[in-house]
């Protein structure tokens, strides 16, 4: 038999999918040794020697700080908004039939489809013709656009589980619709809600391009690191937050992981 | 006393599908009530009316002389066993069983107590700890009745709640429910498209067809005196004779209905027909036989001496079998 599990794999292929790998994440390795190299103009390898320093160095600049802030209120404030309509969407969806239903769930998820710098370029000329000035509010709503349809995508596939006659046994032992959500519908689609809140988050904590149009003077962590690299002070001061968003990224995609993982999968970790 | 249930001249469409079409219907309190039909009949969508999940394009419900119309599900003091069961997977079964009771603000003591009582009224006493999900199709069927009843309502809806259980345990629940109905003097509304469960369940039987009702009837008039061809044929699948046979047979020209088992066979008197087919139920055998151009079928007890197929047999009833049922049934 040929696709018997006893057979070898070729060695050949091991290598291969072994460089993949390796591709994928040295480059991520070796920013976090830069994180800890004692040079500071150049990425000179292997570093000349090892130092904690740059964890003070990083921990006493207050722009970093201040890009951390933001991006931390961003990604916050973006996630609230995506859990509320992105439910209230998901629910609309799928517990009733209307006209247009399709072509909503189809607009819905489109902003994740396009390209970040159409959906920057777009809100930007949107908030110039509407003469908005551009602030902390601007970037939110920038991020809302695709934090929305992560959560939309995580609530729609637990509510098509939550069926109808769970909600009407609800309602038949008396509870209103308050009470239903509460009681029923919430804990069915909790899980699925905190995924998606999680990964929302982690995307608007790293986004780069639509920022990039939506902001005005702000910078959020990943445009402090962008303005960082081209006009460096303190260089592993980057490496070292690099890191910091790294953790603070990878952590909530892995807990929406472990979280949905008995369920459905994850939605959108493409984007 | 006020009927426990009572339509009148209920309608309700959906777009241009008459689901239930002005029916008249009166439950009365304490009494078990079947609604038989085939799927798409409106006895499901009646059933509805009567839980609040639907409201009528047209017409007036009372429930215990209260007007129905226009009140939310929740606000009835009615409850219903759900073909699925609907159990709420993420609660374990004490807490699906109390959910009523802690919708209403009752206190944790008393809603645990009063759930482990009804788990023990529907015989799974200490499954309280269990999830849904760990149960069996039998043992949810009874979790769903013990959260409707704990509630005590004054009239419990079954929607085809026997359904998705095996024959032997679809009889067993058929009688514990009947026992649990007269212990409890609820009204039961029952909806099923089984006319042998409602036959044996039912204090009273309304057959629906297209959205109306046929006939309502204890299960005896229903089987015994159908009015109508629909509900001589699929209640107990009896013969339906046309004016003519009946006429060439018993000399009315009216539709008729004839029982399979009030049909004996003979060598002499009687009429002759042709055996067409055989075939073997076990408790009995079914004979099909021709007369002059119409099916009728016969159902022997067993033991008795089966006819070859192409034979020619003769056979007979006594007067009182037949049933007549006008010239326009």
């Amino acid at each position: 038999m040929r696709s018997d599990k006893q057979s070898r794999t070729p060695m050949g292929l091991k290598i291969a999918a072994g460089a993949g790998l390796a591709f994928l994440h040295l480059p991520i390795l070796l920013i976090f040794l830069y994180a800890f190299t004692t040079e500071d103009k150049s990425y000179q390898f292997p570093p000349p020697g090892l130092t904690l320093k740059w964890f003070a160095v990083t921990w006493n600049r207050p722009d970093v700080w201040e890009a951390l802030g933001l991006s931390v209120r961003v990604a916050s404030i973006s996630t609230v908004v995506a859990l509320v309509l992105g439910t209230l969407c998901a629910a609309a969806i799928s517990q009733t039939r209307f006209f247009g239903r399709e072509a909503i769930s189809l607009l819905v998820i489109l902003p994740i489809a396009l390209p970040g710098i159409i959906t920057g370029i777009s809100l930007r000329s949107a908030f110039n013709l509407a003469e908005i000035p551009f602030s902390f509010w601007t970037i939110v709503l920038g991020h809302a656009t695709f934090c929305v349809v992560v959560v939309y995508n995580n609530a729609v596939a637990r509510f098509r589980r939550v069926s109808g006659s769970l909600i009407e046994a609800s309602m038949d032992l008396g509870a209103d619709g308050f009470q239903t959500f509460r009681h029923v519908i919430l804990p069915n689609i909790g899980t699925a809600l905190l995924a998606g809140g999680m990964l929302a988050f982690a995307l608007s904590f790293d986004e780069v391009i639509v920022t990039t149009f939506t902001a005005g003077q702000q910078a959020t962590l990943p445009i402090w690191m962008l303005e960082e690299l081209v006009r460096p002070r303190q260089r592993p001061v980057t490496n070292v937050v690099a890191m910091v968003v790294v953790l603070v990224t990878f952590l909530p995609i892995l807990a929406a992981y472990y979280l949905t993982r008995d369920g459905d999968q994850i939605s959108g970790q493409g984007k | 006393m006020p009927y426990a249930v009572s339509f009148q001249q209920v309608s309700r469409h959906f777009g241009s599908v008459r689901a239930v079409d002005a029916v008249d219907l009166e439950i009365e309190a304490g009494e078990f009530f079947a609604m038989l039909g085939p799927s798409g009949s409106g006895k499901t969508t009646c059933l509805r009316l009567i839980a609040g999940f639907e409201q009528p394009t047209s017409g007036h419900i009372e429930i215990f002389g209260e007007t129905a119309e226009g009140v939310p599900p929740y606000r009835r003091n009615v409850n219903t066993v759900f073909q699925d069961y609907a159990l709420f997977p993420h609660l374990n079964v004490a807490d699906n069983v109390a959910y009523g009771l802690m919708i209403r603000g009752v206190g944790k003591a008393e809603r645990t107590r009063e759930a482990e009582a009804a788990l023990e009224m529907v015989k799974l006493p200490g499954y309280g700890a269990r999830k849904p999900g760990q149960l069996s199709g039998g043992q949810r069927q009874r979790v769903a009745l013990a959260r409707a009843l704990v509630n005590k309502p004054k009239v419990l809806l079954l929607d085809e709640p026997l359904g998705a259980l095996d024959l032997k345990l679809r009889e067993q629940m058929q009688e514990e429910l009947k026992v649990l109905q007269k212990a409890l003097g609820i009204t039961f509304v029952f909806v099923t498209h089984d006319q042998g469960e409602a036959l044996s369940m039912a204090d009273r039987i309304a057959v629906f067809n297209e959205g109306r009702i046929m006939q309502t009837g204890t299960p005896e008039e229903i089987y015994r005196r159908p009015k109508t061809r629909f509900v001589a044929d699929f209640v107990g699948s009896s013969n339906v004779l046309s004016p003519q046979l009946t006429e060439r047979l018993a000399g009315v020209a009216e539709w008729s209905s004839l029982r399979p088992e009030d049909i004996r066979l003979g060598s002499e008197g009687g009429h002759e027909a042709s055996v067409t087919g055989t075939s073997f139920l076990g408790s009995a055998t079914r004979l099909s036989l021709d007369v002059t151009g119409e099916k009728i079928s016969v159902l022997l007890p067993s033991g008795a001496r089966v006819p070859e197929q192409g034979e020619s047999v003769r056979f007979s009833w006594d007067t009182s079998a037949l049933h007549l049922m006008g010239p326009q049934a």
